[in-house]
């Protein structure tokens, strides 16, 4: 890991006792996060993306039990003391959840849930919360700000909810913030624009993102590095162009084939991953990804492979047989 | 929000309606009518009659129903026929009473209920949180006689710091009238708090495991502004309700509690009436009692609505 890194997640391991035993959410994490930087994190449901943030927020559930270090601007968050997290969280660790219908509070205004983190972290008096909370608004692209202030959740759509969601995370000029699939309960037409408005706030603002997604197409033009979960584990990690120049896990590869294409003729059925992911109660003992993969042979069932470098530096994966640039896919 | 005001309040006149024919076909069927009780055993049968003609008791009773509620609109409900007292003199009298105990117990049982319900619900699953939700079981399986019974011995007997029956009336003296009402309050609040507690208590568990929660907590919100603002308000609608049932109950007296300790309110008035066949009295309280409680309901249904926007706005 690089020193220069805002955020280092490394051999993070998530542990949830379940009645079906220890189900293993995370296990041995590395990645890092420069300062203005932004990474996607890309997975299927269930490959513990969101068990990974939400072990980066420190809030994972009570019963969960996290290891390894999770290194912000300096400091080990796991070991911080609560008061020194909570002045963390929110001014300079920003999260925007998944779904705004829920994420809000449906009890108090827009202006309430906007100001209230900025007079906690910014000692702004309510007027100049109030003032600095109607400029945000604006700049989330939500018309007629000034009023929005005395609406209540339920009186916005899916998308302009979202949008007061990314400038409550936004509000205290956050180094980093966690985009936790942000555009998955959002209608398609509503997506590309809050991702826009997302790639557009995190480069003006100079800030760190990190979008969580099950989605490829959404982390390709918009993130400079791309790392790949599968089953609590992180299988190809790169710099997103060399990724989709070359993938080289067959997971990766079967995840960018799931997507739909425009091009496809009519009724072309959608190749989807056959299988379902293993279950996380029961680990493998061979790489998680063999029972569903073309490519599986040998030691694929008996040994797991590790995540590491091979042709370039900065490209790594965790596969025995990687897909070489000759072979047909 | 007018309208919706306007809405709600002609929900009451239906149910207003149905009330007072309630009431008025169970004091119908009550065995006996008014003229053998006003003429006692000895009475001919001729004399009843007679009676019984001059009170009109010998037309249908959709005639007296109409004939009561003409009266009653007119805002005549009745005479007793013992005391000579009207209806509304009767509750004018005793509402007071009944009313403060009420607002006392259902203070007492907010103060006790509320704290210990946030506190349990912030550490759900802890010991004190276990055995607070096991006290507050124990104590709603014990009677209100109980309860003062063991109160009056403390507190009057033992301690000798409050009387233990009687009542002043407020505007008499304030003091006095305040170590009256003290005993009879708690043992009210003491059979309240429990529900209160374990009502508000499930409500903000389940409050906690919201996404808005895991939210206010990544703002880095102080864990206090997290639970009074974020996690109580949302939880508070239930509360509402119950409260508002309480007191309901509340206005019509609580028999025992206004026996024990020798109040004179609304409760004691009801007995008394159904002891001395007092129908009059019986049906006009009752009505009155039933109109405060469906009043109570709907001012609980205005409170839902300041608490929870989505009300007001007809989303929900």
């Amino acid at each position: 890991m690089s020193g220069a890194a805002l955020l280092s997640v490394e051999n993070a391991v998530v542990d949830l006792p379940t009645p079906r035993g220890n189900l293993r959410a995370v296990d041995h994490v590395d990645l890092a996060v420069g300062a203005g930087k932004t990474l996607g994190i890309v997975g299927e449901s269930g490959c513990g993306k969101t068990m990974l943030s939400r072990a980066i927020l420190q809030l994972l559930p009570k019963k969960a039990k996290l290891s390894g270090r999770v290194m912000f601007d300096g400091q080990d968050l796991p070991a911080l003391p609560a008061e020194k997290l909570r002045r963390l969280r929110g001014r300079s660790l920003a999260v925007v959840f998944q779904d705004p219908m829920t994420s809000l509070n449906p009890v108090l205004t827009i202006g309430t849930q906007l100001t209230e983190t900025m007079q906690e972290h910014l000692e702004l008096d309510l007027g100049k919360a109030r003032q600095r909370a109607i400029e945000l608004l604006a700049a989330v692209g939500i018309p007629a700000p000034e009023q929005r202030l005395s609406q209540y959740p339920h009186q916005l759509s899916g998308g302009m909810r979202q949008r007061v969601a990314i400038a409550v995370a936004l509000s205290c000029e956050p180094k980093l913030l966690i985009a936790d699939e942000p555009t998955t309960a959002l209608d398609v037409t509503i997506q590309a624009q809050i991702l826009d408005l997302l790639a557009r706030e995190q480069q003006r603002r100079h800030m760190a993102m990190i979008i969580i997604t099950h989605d490829l197409g959404v982390v390709a033009g918009r993130t400079d590095e791309v790392a790949v979960m599968y089953a609590g584990r992180v299988v190809e990690r790169a710099p997103t162009p060399s990724l989709f120049k070359q993938m080289r896990m067959p997971y990766t590869e079967a995840l960018l084939a799931a997507l739909p294409k425009l091009d496809a003729a009519p009724h072309t059925p959608l190749p989807a991953i056959s299988g379902r992911p293993p279950d996380p109660t029961r680990p493998l003992k061979g790489c998680s990804f063999s029972p569903r993969c073309r490519y599986s042979a040998g030691r694929c069932g008996t040994e797991k492979p590790h995540l590491s470098a091979a042709e370039a530096p900065d490209h790594l994966y965790a596969c025995f047989h990687p897909i070489t640039a000759g072979a047909d896919a | 929000m007018l309208f919706f005001v306007a809405r709600r309040l002609l929900y009451l006149v239906p149910v207003l309606i149905a009330v007072s024919v309630l009431t008025f076909v169970i004091a119908s069927l009550l065995p006996g009518d008014l003229a053998y009780v006003i003429l006692g055993d000895q009475a001919t049968p001729e004399n009843v009659a007679a009676l019984r003609h001059d009170m009109g008791l010998d037309l249908p009773i959709w005639q007296r129903y109409f004939g009561w509620l003409w009266q009653i609109l007119q805002g005549d409900f009745g005479r007793s026929f013992r005391t000579g007292q009207t209806v509304l003199q009767a509750v004018s009298e005793r509402v007071p009473v009944s009313f403060e105990l009420m607002i006392f117990a259902e203070l007492i049982g907010l103060a006790i209920g509320v704290p210990l319900a946030i506190a349990c619900a912030a550490k759900a699953g802890s010991a004190f949180d276990r055995l607070m939700t096991g006290s507050a079981f124990g104590m709603l399986s014990v009677p209100t006689f109980l309860s003062a019974i063991l109160l009056i011995y403390l507190f009057a007997v033992e301690l000798r710091w409050l009387p233990a029956t009687g009542y002043v009336p407020f505007t008499e003296d304030p003091i006095a009238n305040l170590r009256f009402m003290v005993l009879p309050a708690l043992t009210l609040a003491l059979a309240e708090w429990p529900g209160i507690m374990r009502v508000l208590r499930s409500d903000m568990i389940a409050a906690l495991q919201e996404d808005y929660i895991a939210l206010a907590k990544a703002k880095g919100l102080k864990p206090s502004r997290i639970l009074f603002v974020h996690a109580l308000k949302p939880s508070s609608l239930t509360l509402v309700t119950i409260t508002g049932i309480n007191i309901g109950r509340l206005i019509g007296g609580t028999v025992i509690v206004e026996t024990i300790f020798a109040l004179p309110g609304i409760g004691r008035l009801l007995v008394g009436a159904i002891y001395t066949r007092d129908l009059i009295i019986l049906q006009g309280v009752v009505l009155l009692v039933a109109a405060g409680f469906v009043i109570m309901n709907f001012i609980v249904d205005m409170l839902y609505a300041v608490l929870d926007p989505r009300i007001r706005h007809g989303h929900a």
